[in-house]
Order: structure tokens, then sequence, then C-alpha cells
């Protein structure tokens, strides 16, 4: 990566220091807990699938059970396989006998203890053969079709009905979309199960569940084939159900997850003890079945000041980065966040922006890093909406940035409609190939405006790192370190899903998912 | 601002304001643009179908100006036309927000003095809606716009439930604390859900007996004061307003309430 910002390389180690000192007590807490979300997880890892007569998710019945039978703490796996092995059931029937109490949910004595555990081991087996079948499928369409140019340019849908969705999925990719992400049902993140079943009402967005996962997939397929260039799913994992959704995105072939260490916290008001320890699990899942994650640090700037807070988000990029790297996930898989938020009538708005984007750039050279448009200063006037986001476009180009969202001149007044979104494609392609080697042409005035911002900005993000690493962090979250918003350790939702591990704490999935994360640090990406 | 030219109102020479219609560049030319979608590929039938479209629009001579095929069966239309209707300018009540701009200082001395006290505003984003950029920037120490938010006022006490709070949990909220003024924010308004779930806080309010006891406002980029009046509130705030529009709003009500 070539240097054009003369950026000062001790802050940025100081940087990273600190992050990795953050990460290690994020890690060191979740490594003695687990939470509800993730136990059934582990259970869809091992192949439970479906819901009850209520359309109340098996795997929440599942662990239900086991939380009652105060079986949690040592792990949903090994009273689950025993119950499989002892039924002769498949796993979806086994964990619908337990919903219907035919069937007890025991730790398994000890005189079959072994093959409970044998049992455990080849559904969890069988489960990481599905991820590794996803990641080659996968693989062979990127080595087929390609992915396109870079930055991936990336749309939303969000009809509320899946099947509407499809259609739009399809529009989008005919007009240039490499990323196709379903925004989730507004407060799915709040729930504590994942609904079931193919959905056609939602508002804000559709429902993300299996069956949706599964009709997206099949729709990009098609129209990964019908324009040559694959085409990649998004969707969240995130909010209470983050393990879980992880794991849905492993099996059933999403490419792309949003997952953030702190936007729960923040933003959804999710307790911080639950969403740390669930992270530290997803983040492994997603590394394993080769998801590219997507960060959320650019939201900080919707509630604060662009320009005021700008470090808040490059620091936040350090934490994200140093948690994900020691979960096993690779740079190339880590689009960290950030925004183009600032007013656009300040004085040299755009000099600003492009110091922040190339900063990034240059501070993670290998990740490919997401990058958001313009929505707090849009205003429904849509075309000078239209223009901001191609000050926007041009500035992305210009600092080769990986994932690009497209901004839409109808933000901040619906959900994109169909030529919302292919007029947005139109022209960020337009400007993406009239600029696509500005970025090797330039080189920045020392001393001048950017040069002398990106530098402040690094400064501004060592000492707040510094001082999160000094407070912990959750004392910096305490004190509304991030985004103005104060949260603490015991508020919001979700607490009463996280256990504190017992000795004896069994979880076969984890031991999958370190086989497969060394099987892929193996291979060269 | 955004705007260089600060020029008074006023009338356009020429113009009847009982017939008023679009403008593009000559009085009553009637110059509309519309843009759309429509579920057929484009082609000559297509063409002719977003034209015809145009006519039952109220537009003459519509012409075409831009298509383009979307794929997968859809196309998408750019056309201009002349629109035949007239609105009489002179008919047209609007309810708006009465109260006099009052500075900082003027406020917290009219709700000091007149209430005797500071008035409890209890203000939430409501039922899924998780945005509170908007119930922040009124209610928040920081303020908008370069404006303190109602937290910074003397004569206010603020109690800000933030998101995805939902009419009931407001209610027995509003109970336990005793609030003067309710202030709610909708941001999401897919499929008019914020509508029904106004309607629904004013019906629950009601029907607790609590609505005499209350000032009811609500907030967002949508809301219009007249569709809040509509909805039973006693007022309503759209895009752009700023905290002191409120304050200045809830101090004046109340004084008037206490008569």
């Amino acid at each position: 990566m070539e240097r054009k910002l003369d950026l000062d390389s001790g802050d940025i180690a100081r940087c990273r220091d600190a992050a990795g000192a953050i990460a290690d007590e994020v890690l060191g807490f979740a490594a003695n807990r687990t939470t509800v979300s993730i136990e059934r997880a582990v259970l869809r890892w091992m192949g439970v699938e479906g819901g009850d007569t209520d359309c109340i998710p098996l795997v929440n019945r599942v662990v239900d059970a086991a939380a009652a039978a105060g079986l949690l703490a040592r792990g949903v796996a090994l009273p689950f396989a025993s119950a499989v092995r002892a039924s002769g059931l498949t796993p979806s029937d086994a964990a619908r006998a337990i919903a219907e109490r035919r069937l007890s949910l025991v730790a398994p004595v000890a005189e079959f203890e072994d093959a409970a555990r044998a049992t455990a081991r080849s559904l969890a087996a069988a489960g990481s053969d599905r991820v590794r079948h996803t990641n080659r499928t996968r693989q062979r369409f990127l080595e087929r079709l390609g992915e396109g140019t870079r930055p991936l340019l990336y749309v939303i849908v969000a009809s509320g009905n899946i099947h509407e969705d499809t259609v739009q999925a399809k529009v989008c990719a005919r007009a240039g979309a490499q990323v196709v992400a379903v925004i989730r049902s507004t407060a799915q993140s709040l729930l504590d199960y994942i609904p079931e079943g193919a959905t056609t009402e939602g508002y804000g967005g559709t429902y993300a569940t299996q069956a949706n996962f599964r009709i997206m997939r099949d729709a990009l397929d098609e129209a990964s084939e019908d324009v040559g260039c694959y085409v990649r799913q998004c969707n969240y994992a995130s909010g209470l159900c983050m393990p879980e959704m992880a794991t849905l995105g492993a099996l059933e072939r999403l490419d792309v997850m949003l997952n953030d260490a702190l936007y729960g916290i923040l933003f959804r008001d999710i307790n911080m003890q639950r969403t740390l320890t669930d992270q530290a699990f997803s983040r492994k899942v997603s590394a394993a079945a080769g998801l590219i994650i997507n960060t959320g640090e650019d939201n900080y700037l919707t509630t604060s000041d662009a320009f005021d807070a700008a470090h808040t988000v490059l620091a936040s990029e350090f934490i994200n980065e140093q948690i994900a790297l020691r979960c096993g996930l690779k740079p190339s898989q880590l689009g960290l966040g950030h925004a183009m938020q600032m007013n656009p009538w300040r004085e040299d708005m755009f000099l600003y922006e492009v110091a922040q984007a190339r900063m990034a750039r240059e501070i993670f050279p290998d990740c490919p890093l997401k990058y958001m448009p313009p929505t707090k200063h849009m205003t429904g006037d849509i075309f000078r909406g239209h223009v901001q986001d191609a000050l926007f476009s041009l500035a992305s180009v210009m600092t080769g940035q990986g994932i690009h969202l497209l901004g839409m001149m109808t933000e901040a007044m619906h959900t994109p409609h169909i030529h919302d979104r292919t007029l947005a494609l139109e022209s960020t392609r337009m400007i993406a190939t009239a600029a696509r080697h500005l970025g090797d042409e330039i080189e920045f005035k020392p001393g001048g405006i950017i040069q002398t911002r990106a530098r402040v900005v690094l400064g501004n993000a060592v000492g707040l790192l510094e001082q999160v690493r000094d407070e912990g962090l959750f004392g910096a979250l305490a004190n509304g370190r991030f985004a103005d918003i104060r949260r603490t350790p015991e508020g919001g939702r979700g607490l009463e899903g996280v256990v504190v591990k017992e000795p004896g704490y069994w979880n076969p999935v984890e031991h999958e998912l370190d086989a497969l994360l060394a099987q892929r640090a193996a291979e060269v990406v | 601002m955004t705007t260089r030219d600060d020029s008074p109102a006023r009338a356009v020479s020429g113009l009847d304001l009982h017939a008023v219609g679009p403008y593009g560049d000559t009085l009553g030319d009637g110059i509309v643009q519309v843009s759309f979608s429509l579920p057929v590929p484009a082609g000559p039938e297509a063409r002719e179908a977003a034209r015809r479209l145009a006519v039952q629009m109220g537009l003459n001579e519509p012409q075409v100006y831009h298509e383009a095929d979307l794929g997968y069966g859809f196309s998408f239309w750019i056309l201009y036309g002349k629109c035949r209707h007239h609105v009489d300018v002179t008919r047209i009540v609007v309810p708006k927000i009465d109260t006099a701009p009052l500075s900082f200082e003027e406020i917290n001395a009219l709700v000091l003095e007149k209430a005797g006290r500071r008035l409890r505003i209890v203000g939430a984003c409501t039922g899924t809606d998780a945005h509170t950029v908007g119930i922040d920037a009124i209610l928040n120490m920081k303020g908008f716009a370069g404006e303190y938010g109602l937290e910074r006022y003397p004569a206010f006490e603020v109690i800000n439930l933030g998101s995805q709070v939902s009419n009931a949990t407001l209610l027995s909220k509003v109970r336990e604390t005793g609030a003067d003024a309710v202030l709610v924010s909708q941001v999401v308004t897919q499929k008019d859900v914020h509508l029904s779930n106004l309607a629904e806080w004013v019906d629950m309010v009601e029907a607790d007996g609590l609505r005499q006891d209350l000032l009811l406002l609500c907030g967002g980029p949508r809301i219009t004061h007249e569709v809040a009046l509509e909805l039973g509130f006693d007022a309503g705030f759209g895009a752009g307003t700023t905290p002191r529009q409120v304050a200045a709003w809830l101090a004046q009500k109340w004084v008037q309430h206490l008569r």
C-alpha cells in the first residue's frame, strides 16, 4: 500500500497495542461464558431445523428445556446428543420430541457418556461438512464467474416480502450490484429467536429466516448466472441471535454479514455481556465459513458529529480488527465500517472525507473496508441527494474502498424503490469507470489539509483507545465514549441469557470450528 | 443555510390565486415532471402505456424523455407534461403551530413563573421504531442545529425512554413519573405503521383517563401538525423542527392549560 498521508506509524502501533489489550479483555470475559443463543447455534450446527406447532423454533424449545433442567452451564450438546442416541431419531425429530415432552433432556449417565460424546461429535462433524460444502460452492462460483471489479457495489432490498425482494435483487444484479443485503424487519434484533419459514410481511425490512436465506440464495444464484458475475448475499449476524445468524449464514451460503462488537450495545440497548460473548462465538463461525463481516462503526456518525467524532470510528475499527483477528478471521474477511456523514455544506468537507477514507485504507491495507453513503444529511430533495451520493462515490473510488454501499437519492424517505437502486447503480458505475485510476495518480500535498486532517484523527484515536484500554471496555461504554451513548454492564436486553460456564462445559462445535480454522489458516487467501 | 437568496416572498405578477398550477418557465404552462417504473419491459407498447398513464394523471401533451429496460420484466420512465388542474389557494386553510417563537430565557421564565415548577417531559420512539435521531435531537442536552435540547432547559425535567418502547410501557412510565407532556417520535413509516401506532397511543391515553392532564406531541420526518391533530394529538412537528420550537410550544400551551 502506497503511503500518501505521511501517517505516524508509531501512532498506528499504539492504536493496535491498545485495541489488542481491549480485545484480550473482551475475549477473556467471553471465554468463561456461554449464552442461550450460542447453545441454540450449536444445535443448528448439529442439524436441528424447524419450529413447533406455534412456530417457536425447536432450538429454542430444547435450550429452554436445558435451562430449566439446569444443564446449560455445561453445554446443551451432550444431553441433546444423548437424547438423539437413545431415541434413534434425527436431530430435528429428537428436538421435536423434546419440545413435546416425549423425550427427556438429561445429562447422560456415566456408562453412556462416551457414546453420547461420539454422537455429538459426529453431528457436529456433519455440520462442518455442510459448511465445507458451502465454502466450496462459493469458491467454485467465484472461480467460474468472478466477483467483478472493486469496490463491490452493495445495495439493500427491504420490501418485507421475500418473494418481492428476490425480484428487486435480480433487477439490481442486472444493473451491476455485486452484494445484495436483505434489511431485516425493524426490531428483529431484539427477538430472542429466529422466526421460521418464508415470510411475506415485515416493517422496514424482511425477516431473516433460514427459509428466506435459501430463497434469496437461489434467486441470486440465478441472477449470477444471468449476469456472469457472482452476486453475494448479505444479512445480519447481530442482535440477540447473533451466533445463530452467523451459523445459518455459514450453512446457507451467505457471503457477507453485518457483525459489530459494539453496535447492538449502543444502538439496540442489548446487554454488553450478552453481545460480547455472542460476538466471540459468531466471529469464529464467520471465520470458519469464509464470510466477510461488515462492522458498524459508521453508525456512530448518525448520532455524533461526523467531523468531531471521526476518531471514534477509527478507534472502533481497531477494536473490531483486533477482536476479529483473534477469532480467526483473515484481514480479507474484514469489511471495517466507515461513512461519509459530514455536513455537505461544510467548506472542504470532501477533502476531510477523502482524508478519512484514505486513512482507513492505509491503516487497514488488506481489509476490504465497508464504506457507507450519506444518510444523516439527506433531506428528501432527491436531486441534491443524487449529487451528495456522487461525491461519495468519487471519494470511494479514488481512495480504493472495497465494499461500497450505494447511496439512495430517496434516503430518509422510504425503503428504496426499484428505480432508486438502478439509478444509483448506474451513476456509481459511471463514476467508478470514469475515475478508475484516479487514486493511483494522486499524491497529497505534504502538510496540506488532507494529510493534516488524517494525522489529527489518528492522533485522537490513540488518545481514545488508550483511555478505553485504561478504563476497560465495559467502563468506557458506561462512560459514553462511543456515539455519546452510555450503557452499563447490567443494563440492556438479554442478560438473563448469559450463563457462566461450569467446569466440564463441553461444546463439540467449538472444536469443529477450531479444526476448520486451522484448515483455513493453512490455505492461502 | 443552504439558500443564498432570502428575498421576501411576494406575489408573482399576473398570478390568479384562484387557479394556481405548476410553473416551468411561463405562467400557466403547468409543467410537471414524473418518473416511475412499470412492471412491463421497455418497448413501444410500454412507452404508450407510460404516456397514457400520464394523461390519466392529468397531464396534457405528455412526452416520454427517457426509457430504460430494467430487466426481469421492468422498465423505468421519465416524462414531462402540462398539468391541466388548478387549485384555489385562497380557499386553503392549514392548521399550523400558532405559538410565538420565544428565546431560551423567555421559555424558562414563562414556565417557572407561571407554572411555578418544572414541567416533566417524557419522550420515546415507540412501537418497533429504533430510530432515535429525532427524539434525541429535540431532548438531549446537545440539541440540534445549534440549539440546546430540552434537557438543557431549567424549565423542563426530561425522561428520554429511547427506542422501541411499547405504548403500554410508555403509558405506565407516564403514570409512574406524573408526566405533564409526552413526545412520541416516529421515523419508520413503511406501510403507514406510524399512523396506527400513534392512533393506538392516543386511544390508550384516553381509555386510561389521562388525556386531559397531558399534552401529547408527536414528531418525525413524515409528521405534520395537521396529521397530528387528526390523530388526536395536541401538536405535531415535522422535519427540521428545532428544540426551541418545541420548547416554546410546550411552555405556552402549558400556561394556557393552567388557565
